[in-house]
C-alpha cells in the first residue's frame, strides 16, 4: 500500500446548526483501496462524505486530497479535483433521460473524452445502454443507482465517493451493483469511499472498513478482521444477511 | 364509500359556500349609495345568496368531478400532441403564416398591429422561458429588463441622435447587465423569496423612472422617440432635407402600412433569433445546466457545476432579450411612460410562459396568442371581458395543469404507479 494517502480526513467536526453531526473524525483512504464506512441511521455517514466535498463544511480539522488542503474548496470544485459522487438519495436528474444524465456527468469534463466514457458506462452497465432514452425517473431503484453511479464516472474521478449504493434494492441487485465496484475499483484502478448500512456486503468487498457511531470513528481496520468481530456482527449484522 | 364520499363533497362545498359568503357579504351585499337624504346604505342580500349559491354548487361539481377524474379525463378530447406528433410540419405552417401574414388577404392595419403585439409578447415569453422555464427561477420583475431596453433606446436616440440598429445591442447589453446586478444578490434566494425579490427589483425600477424626471421625464415619459428606418429611409410622406423616404426610393405610392409591415417584420426576426438563440443554448452545456438545476441544485453542484453562474447566465441572457424586445416597443410606439412597465405586465408574460407550459418554445407562441387575442375579441364584452378572460385560464390550468405544450412530461409520476 502506497505511503500517502489520497484522501486523508483529519479530526473533522461537522454540525447542522446546533446538532453536532460528526465529532472530530480522522479516516485514510490509499489509492487504489475500496474502504467501507459502515454505522447505523443517523450515525453521520451522508454527512462525512458531503463534508469531504465541502459542503456542509468542516467547522475543525482539515480534509487533504492529494497532498492539498481541500477543507474549504466548495462542492463544485471536487469535480475538477478528481473527486466524484453518487450522493445519498441517488440524485439522478429525473425528467432527463439516461443519456442526458449522462452528459451532465461529464459537464467539467473534456469532451473529446465522452464518446470513450459513455462507451465504458455502457461496458459496466449494459442495462443503461438498453435504456439510454428512457426517463432516469421512470426506471427502477437499481437501474437508477446504476445511472448514479454512471454518471459519476462521467469525470473520470480518481476518487469515487459511494453514499449507500444499495440502498432499497432486491438481494441479486445488490449483489450486482457490488460486483461493479469491485471491477470499477480492480479493473479501473479507481479508489472508492463506499458508505454503507449493509456491513455485510461492505465490508467483504473492502480492503478496509470504518465504523461510525454518533459522529465518531469507532473502530477501524482490514475489512475481513471487521467481519469477524462479534462486536459488529451483533450491532451490525444481527438481522442476517442477504 | 360513495356516501362518505358525497358527505366530504358537501362538507368541502359548505366551506367553500362560507368563505364565499364572507366575502361576498361586504363586497357585495352592502352597497353606498346616494339617496335625497345624503349616502345611504343598499343591501343586496339577494345577491349574495346567489352567489354563495353558485360557488356551493360549483364546488360540489368539481368534487364530483375529481371524484371520477378518471372517466372525465377519458371523456374530454384528447389535447393535440402538437410537438411531438407533428413538430416540424407544424413549425413550418406556423413560419409560413407568420411570414405571409401581412399579405394575407383579410390582413388590415389593425390585425397587423395586433400581431405585432403578440409578437412582442412572443420574444418576451420566449426570454422569460429561459429564466423561469428552463432555468426554474421564478422571476416577477422581468418587465424592469424590458423598461432598461426601453429606455436605453428612447435615452439615446432622443439626446444623442443614435440610431435605432445601434441602440438596438445598447439596450440588450444595457439588460443583461440589469441582470447580473439583479442576479448577484438574489441567486442565494429560492423560491417564493427569489419571487418577492425580484418583484421589488420591478417596481423599483419602474418607481425610479417615475420620479427622476430630469432623467426620464417621470409619469410624462419620453415622447417623439425616432421611428425605426429602412436601412436609412424614412417611413414618412415627405422626405427631410438632403434625405429620401421608402416609398419614393422604391417608387410605391406613399402608405402608413410600410412602417406597420415594416415593424412587424422586424419584431418577427428579433422573436425567431431569441427562439434560435434559446435551442441552440439548450443543446450546448450551460443550457443543459439551466434544466439539471432545476431538478436538482445540489446534483448539479457535485458534478461540478456552479450554481451561480450558471443561474447569473440564464439571467443575463433573458434580460437581455427583455431589453431587445423593450428598444423594439419603444420605437414602435414613439412614446414610453413608466405606465408600460408596471407589475401587470410582468404577470402576463408569466402566465404566457407558465400557460404555455414552462421551457415550451411553441407554448409560449400559443399563450402569447391567446392571451393577448381573446381579450381583444372579447371587447364587445365590455366588463365582462376580464371575468370571461379569468374564467377561461382558470378552465386551461384545470385541464392542463402542465400547461398548454408540457415541455418535460412529468412521466415519473404518470408511470410509477402501472
Ligand atoms: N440537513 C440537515 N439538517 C439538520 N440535521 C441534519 C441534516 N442532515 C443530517 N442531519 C442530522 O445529522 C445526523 C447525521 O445524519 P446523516 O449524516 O444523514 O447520517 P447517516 O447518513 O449516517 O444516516 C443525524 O442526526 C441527522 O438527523
Ligand atoms: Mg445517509
Amino acid at each position: 500500500m502506497a505511503a500517502t494517502p489520497l484522501l486523508s480526513v483529519q479530526n473533522v467536526k461537522a454540525n447542522y446548526g446546533p446538532v453536532e453531526a460528526l465529532r472530530g473524525v480522522s479516516l485514510d483512504v490509499f489509492p487504489g483501496e475500496i474502504v467501507a464506512l459502515i454505522g447505523a441511521n443517523g450515525a453521520g455517514k451522508s454527512t462525512l462524505l458531503m463534508t469531504i466535498c465541502g459542503d456542509p463544511r468542516a467547522s475543525a480539522g482539515r480534509v487533504v486530497y492529494d497532498g492539498t488542503d481541500i477543507t474549504n474548496r466548495p462542492l463544485h470544485e471536487m469535480v475538477r479535483l478528481g473527486i466524484a459522487q453518487s450522493p445519498e438519495g441517488r440524485r439522478i436528474f429525473p425528467r432527463m433521460t439516461v443519456f442526458e444524465n449522462l452528459q451532465m456527468g461529464a459537464f467539467a469534463g473534456d469532451p473529446a473524452n465522452f464518446e470513450a466514457d459513455v462507451e465504458r458506462v455502457f461496458r459496466l452497465f449494459p442495462r443503461l445502454a438498453e435504456r439510454r432514452e428512457q426517463r432516469a425517473g421512470t426506471m427502477s431503484g437499481g437501474e437508477q443507482q446504476m445511472l448514479a453511479i454512471g454518471r459519476a464516472l462521467m469525470s473520470r474521478p480518481r476518487l469515487l465517493l459511494l453514499d449507500e449504493p444499495s440502498l432499497g434494492l432486491a438481494p441479486l441487485l445488490v449483489a450486482q451493483i457490488f460486483a461493479t465496484i469491485k471491477e470499477i475499483n480492480r479493473g479501473e484502478g479507481v479508489t472508492v469511499l463506499l458508505v454503507e448500512q449493509n456491513a455485510y456486503h461492505a465490508l467483504r468487498l473492502a480492503h478496509r472498513g470504518y465504523v461510525l457511531v454518533n459522529g465518531s470513528i469507532r473502530m477501524s481496520g482490514p475489512g475481513a478482521e471487521l467481519l469477524a468481530n462479534p462486536d459488529i456482527q451483533k450491532a451490525y449484522l444481527a438481522g442476517g444477511h442477504h | 364509500m360513495g356516501g362518505e364520499r358525497l358527505s366530504t363533497a358537501l362538507r368541502e362545498a359548505l366551506a367553500s359556500a362560507f368563505v364565499a359568503f364572507l366575502l361576498a357579504l361586504p363586497l357585495v351585499g352592502f352597497r353606498l349609495s346616494e339617496t335625497q337624504q345624503g349616502i345611504g346604505i343598499v343591501t343586496r342580500f339577494d345577491w349574495v345568496a346567489w352567489g354563495v349559491a353558485c360557488v356551493f354548487a360549483g364546488r360540489l361539481l368539481m368534487a364530483y368531478w375529481r371524484g371520477s377524474r378518471a372517466d372525465i379525463l377519458g371523456h374530454l378530447p384528447a389535447m393535440p400532441a402538437l410537438p411531438a406528433v407533428s413538430g416540424k410540419a407544424f413549425v413550418a405552417i406556423f413560419l409560413i403564416f407568420a411570414v405571409a401574414m401581412p399579405f394575407l388577404p383579410f390582413s388590415d392595419r389593425y390585425l397587423v398591429e395586433i400581431a405585432i403585439t403578440v409578437l412582442i409578447y412572443v420574444m418576451l415569453g420566449w426570454g422569460l422561458n429561459i429564466v423561469v422555464g428552463l432555468a426554474g427561477l421564478l422571476d416577477l420583475g422581468y418587465v424592469a429588463f424590458y423598461a432598461v431596453g426601453a429606455y436605453t433606446y428612447a435615452l439615446l436616440a432622443v439626446n444623442f441622435e443614435l440610431s435605432f440598429w445601434l441602440c438596438l445591442p445598447l439596450a440588450g447589453l444595457l439588460a443583461a447587465l440589469f441582470g447580473i446586478l439583479l442576479g448577484f444578490p438574489v441567486l442565494r434566494l429560492r423560491g417564493d423569496y427569489l419571487a418577492i425579490v425580484t418583484l421589488g427589483f420591478g417596481e423599483m425600477i419602474r418607481v425610479v423612472l417615475l420620479n427622476w424626471k430630469d432623467f426620464s421625464g417621470g409619469p410624462n415619459g419620453i415622447t417623439s422617440i425616432p421611428r425605426p428606418s429602412f436601412f436609412g429611409l424614412d417611413f414618412a410622406r415627405e422626405a427631410e432635407e438632403g434625405q429620401t423616404t421608402f416609398s419614393a426610393f422604391f417608387g410605391l405610392e406613399y402608405s402608413p402600412m410600410h412602417r406597420i409591415v415594416f415593424l412587424y417584420y422586424l419584431i418577427l426576426v428579433l422573436a425567431l433569433v431569441t427562439n434560435f438563440f434559446t435551442l441552440r443554448m439548450r443543446r450546448l452545456p450551460v443550457g443543459r445546466a439551466w434544466e439539471a438545476l432545476r431538478e436538482d441544485e445540489i446534483a448539479c453542484r457535485a458534478l461540478g457545476i456552479n450554481p451561480t453562474n450558471v443561474k447569473l447566465s440564464a439571467f443575463a441572457l433573458g434580460a437581455m432579450f427583455g431589453g431587445f424586445a423593450g428598444a423594439f416597443f419603444a420605437t414602435r410606439q414613439g412614446f414610453i411612460s413608466p405606465e408600460s412597465f408596471s407589475f401587470i405586465e410582468s404577470a402576463v408574460i408569466l402566465a404566457i410562459v407558465v400557460l404555455g407550459g414552462m421551457g415550451s418554445q411553441i407554448g409560449v407562441v400559443i399563450a402569447a396568442a391567446f392571451l393577448i387575442l381573446v381579450p381583444e375579441m372579447l371587447r364587445d364584452f365590455s366588463q365582462y371581458r376580464m371575468v370571461m378572460f379569468g374564467a377561461a385560464m382558470v378552465l386551461i390550468m384545470l385541464w392542463r395543469p402542465q400547461g398548454l405544450v408540457a415541455h418535460r412530461k412529468p412521466s415519473a409520476r404518470l408511470e410509477a404507479g402501472a
